[in-house]
């Protein structure tokens, strides 16, 4: 048996080595930085409200779901009757923060539209997409220009973040939730975070 | 009832496949001609009962059986009975059960037309291929049983994912399969080769036409796949690197080299152990890629199946064949050197050089196919490798195959002078040259990547027209042109049919690369948008509700100057039972450019974002691959591989070759 001959072999399962400990690998999980760490600190304006702020520190000893949504997202669109479901079922408080309502919109030209314009055609838009759509936030913060949503490492609409008592990020699902990922994953670490006390 | 008796008929294939894998090679080694006869009517018996339970999976299916959980999951009542058909494979265990169906089918194949080979031989290949049969059905039975009930039955099903719900889905998975599949033949010839440790020019002109065959089915696979990503993912590509793409591309590289060195070894009794080792490679990624898809370690838009058990099975299947394979091979190989020598400038040289190039594409796709799982292997991180890495590895390695495709046929076998080779090269090369740069200034274009691409083109097809000359004016003499014509063997068409199929298919990769263009626009009703010299009317929306879908329906001509061309109906879709959207593009196909409308959201104000494509020659990709896959068709009908007096005379070369 010459040496040479037996280079595939060794190529081959050198390969099969990596394959095997692929197996053991989630592709689909993308790790985000900020899984365990506090909820990054914002004050922004109430959809409800506008007047009032709210912040992360007003949720606090409570399990809740931030849920980054807008209305010119079409995969919220997709994902808004399983939130409102969840909320009727009055398990956990969702929070909305509605990111970039009108600037993230690709159709609107933003040349010359004041922070005030934004800001009250935000309030319009939204509120008449929760009134059409149904409305499963306990509350809506409003994220004109996105600087939250950087904090938060938002890069996909929707994305959802479930926080703990204390105030830490615990679990992040990219992408609308589906009623299998809402059965099988988040609603066990739902339970799982309360029964924590 | 109905699907306890599928399971049945599969538990029955597996015994079937237990006894073709064991009695033969028994047979065969203690030279037992009453145990080697038992291979054929096994596996006919195999192939029967895997039938029986692919008809009664069938059957759920159409029935709308619910009871089932592969049905529930994969069908629903109202969907179109060709999709209640064809949704068997469109999940994971249906498409293993039509793997397994395949892998019999060549199996009876080789019984039916293998009368001329000697009886040991077919004995040893049907016991390796009832290996590979034990493997896959084991792993459906243990793993992935698609009979498997749901009691208590549901009402309705989740129905077929509507992606798959096309004309392209009917035929793509068969005929990709049926390649895949098609090089276990190859792979168990050389495997049964190795185990007798005669590997001469009658095992290469043996296995030669089984190779082109399932190459055939391969490359007509890949192009029907991706004929249905261009029309059904609503945004005009054809090709993405993506891994499950590349799955089936990488064995179809290694297959490409395996059939060109199968010719110099059958020829010239050159490349020997190369030639064996391509063969296996050939069939070992095609179960590669069978393991990527199924086993979910790498995320894709095919991928269904991300169950570890399967993976580990699969994984542990994978090993076994490769590994016995490649031990077979180290250990039978080193008395393989040898063969015929050649010189430099040769017929063979080129052949080789093309070989190894293809082996180097093939090994870079399985590369940045695998590179991220790799990364994350070694815990540095997770990244994916998109069409910029392949289309920069790939261009270069392919250049030289292109070029050197051309030159091998002008080149005699064994030594061939230089000189001689550029008389005759020299001027094609230099038309191309000039008709290629002067195409790409004439379509105002000029890219490094238009310019080679149409210098290439230029001379694939230059060099197949010189070609062909040639070989009418070897014939000159009395006979006539259609005569001269009649005496060209069919494997010669086969050979100059496939390589133009490569020059074809060049021309459409860069014009329509070079010269598309895309308009992303919202429309109204009574509108007008202009691209690349046509018009586009929006006449509105209608609903065009489907079986088992809703959908809107825009209705917009085309006009090139005031003149009405036709009227394209590209569909929004949504599937009611996975509430899933989709759109159906509506492409108004021409010989020398295709218009691709596609329908997007409806905005507030109810306009429609509406996407217009203009996509120069696309339709020579598939015309260069239909000339491909014809080419292997002519390739394999050749004369002489049904005749068995002159398979004697070779066989008793090789062996007076063998005693030298």
């Amino acid at each position: 048996m010459k040496a040479k001959f037996l280079v595939p072999l060794v190529l081959f399962l050198a390969f099969a080595g990596f394959l095997a400990f692929g197996l053991t690998l989630n592709p689909r999980e993308v790790p985000s930085p900020l899984i365990d760490k506090p909820v990054p600190a914002f004050s922004l304006a109430r959809l409800d409200a506008p007047e009032t702020r709210f912040g992360a520190e007003d949720m606090r000893g409570q399990v809740w779901l931030l849920n980054v949504w807008a209305s010119w997202c079409v995969a919220c669109r997709q994902e808004h009757p399983v939130l409102v479901s969840l909320a009727r079922q009055d398990v956990v408080p969702i929070v909305g923060l509605n990111y970039k309502e009108l600037r993230g919109d690709g159709g609107i030209d933003m040349r010359g539209v004041s922070l005030e314009d934004e800001t009250a055609r935000s309030i319009q838009r939204a509120r008449r997409w929760l009134a059409d759509h149904g409305d499963p936030y306990a509350l809506s913060v409003l994220d004109i220009d996105g600087r939250v949503g950087i904090d938060f490492g938002v890069y996909g609409v929707p994305e959802t973040f479930l926080i703990d008592r204390d105030g830490r990020i615990r679990y992040k699902h990219i992408g609308p939730i589906t009623p299998e990922n809402l059965q099988q994953v988040l609603l066990p670490k739902i339970e799982e975070l309360k029964r924590a006390g | 009832m109905i699907p306890e008796l599928g399971h049945f008929a599969l538990v029955l294939a597996l015994v079937l496949a237990l006894v073709q894998a064991v009695v033969p090679l028994v047979g065969a080694s203690r030279n037992r001609l009453a145990l080697m006869a038992v291979g054929r009517p096994a596996a006919q018996g195999q192939f029967f009962f895997v039938v029986v339970a692919y008809v009664c999976l069938t059957i759920a299916f159409v029935q709308s059986d619910f009871s089932l959980q592969l049905a529930a999951t994969n069908s629903h009542s109202a969907t179109p009975l060709i999709y209640k058909i064809t949704g068997v494979w469109g999940n994971h265990e249906g498409s293993l059960l039509l793997w397994a169906m395949s892998l019999a089918l060549w199996t009876v194949a080789v019984t039916v037309f293998s009368r001329h080979l000697p009886e040991a031989f077919v004995a040893r290949v049907l016991g390796v291929l009832g290996w590979v049969s034990v493997g896959f059905i084991s792993f459906l039975l243990v793993t992935s049983n698609p009979f498997e009930r749901l009691l208590p039955a549901v009402a309705e099903g989740r129905d077929l994912n509507p992606l798959l719900q096309d004309p392209g889905m009917i035929i793509h998975p068969p005929l990709l399969y049926m390649g895949y599949v098609g090089f276990s033949v190859a792979f168990a010839f050389a495997i049964a080769a190795l185990l007798t440790g005669r590997l001469d020019a009658a095992w290469a002109r043996w296995s030669r036409p089984w190779t082109t065959v399932a190459w055939v089915f391969l490359t007509a696979g890949i192009a029907v796949g991706s004929g249905w990503a261009y029309y059904e993912l609503g945004w005009g590509g054809w090709w993405f690197w993506d891994p499950v793409e590349n799955a089936s591309f990488i064995p179809w590289l290694v297959g490409t080299a395996l059939m060109h060195s199968l010719a110099v070894t059958e020829k010239r009794g050159a490349f020997r152990s190369w030639t064996v080792l391509l063969a296996i490679g050939a069939f070992s990624l095609a179960l590669l890629g069978t393991f990527l898809v199924r086993s979910g370690v790498i995320t894709s838009v095919h991928a269904f199946a991300t169950d570890p058990k399967r993976g580990l099975y699969i994984l542990a299947l994978l090993v076994i064949v490769i590994g016995v394979s490649l031990v077979l091979y180290a250990w039978r190989a080193p008395r393989l050197t040898g063969g015929g020598s050649f010189g430099l400038v040769s017929r063979e040289t080129s052949l080789l050089a093309n070989n190894v190039l293809l082996a180097v594409a093939a090994a870079s796709v399985l590369l940045g196919t695998l590179y991220p799982l790799f990364l994350d292997a070694l815990n540095m991180g997770k990244i994916s490798v998109g069409p910029p890495y392949f289309e920069a590895v790939f261009v270069p390695l392919m250049t030289p195959v292109v070029v050197l495709m051309m030159v091998g046929p002008f080149l005699r076998w064994k030594t061939d002078g230089v000189s001689p080779v550029l008389r005759r090269l020299a001027p094609t090369l230099g038309a191309a040259l000039v008709i290629g740069t002067g195409t790409a200034f004439a379509v105002d274009h000029v890219t490094w990547r238009t310019v080679l691409g149409l210098v290439l083109a230029a001379w694939v097809v230059l060099a197949s027209l010189q070609l062909l000359g040639n070989r009418l004016r070897d014939r000159s003499g009395a006979a006539r042109l259609s005569a001269r014509l009649r005496a060209i063997p069919s494997a010669w068409w086969g050979m100059w049919l496939g390589h133009l199929g490569i020059g074809v298919f060049i021309i459409g990769v860069t014009l329509v690369g070079s010269l598309d263009a895309t308009l992303d626009v919202r429309m109204k009703e009574g509108q007008r948008a202009e691209l690349a010299g046509y018009s586009f009317v929006f006449r509105g929306v209608q609903d065009a509700d489907g079986p088992n879908y809703d959908a809107a329906r825009a209705t917009i001509g085309l006009y090139r100057g005031e003149r009405q061309l036709t009227t394209l109906t590209p569909e929004k879709r949504l599937y009611r039972a996975q509430g899933m959207p989709m759109t159906e593009a509506s492409i108004d196909i021409g010989p020398l450019r295709d218009v691709y409308v596609s329908l997007g959201e409806q905005l507030e104000d109810g306009s429609w974002i509406v996407s217009l494509y203009y996509k120069p020659f696309i339709s020579w990709i598939w015309l260069g691959c239909l000339l491909m896959a014809l080419g292997g068709i002519f390739a394999a009908a050749d004369r002489r591989y049904r005749r068995t007096a002159e398979h004697r005379s070779t066989a008793a070369v090789a062996a007076a070759g063998r005693a030298a």
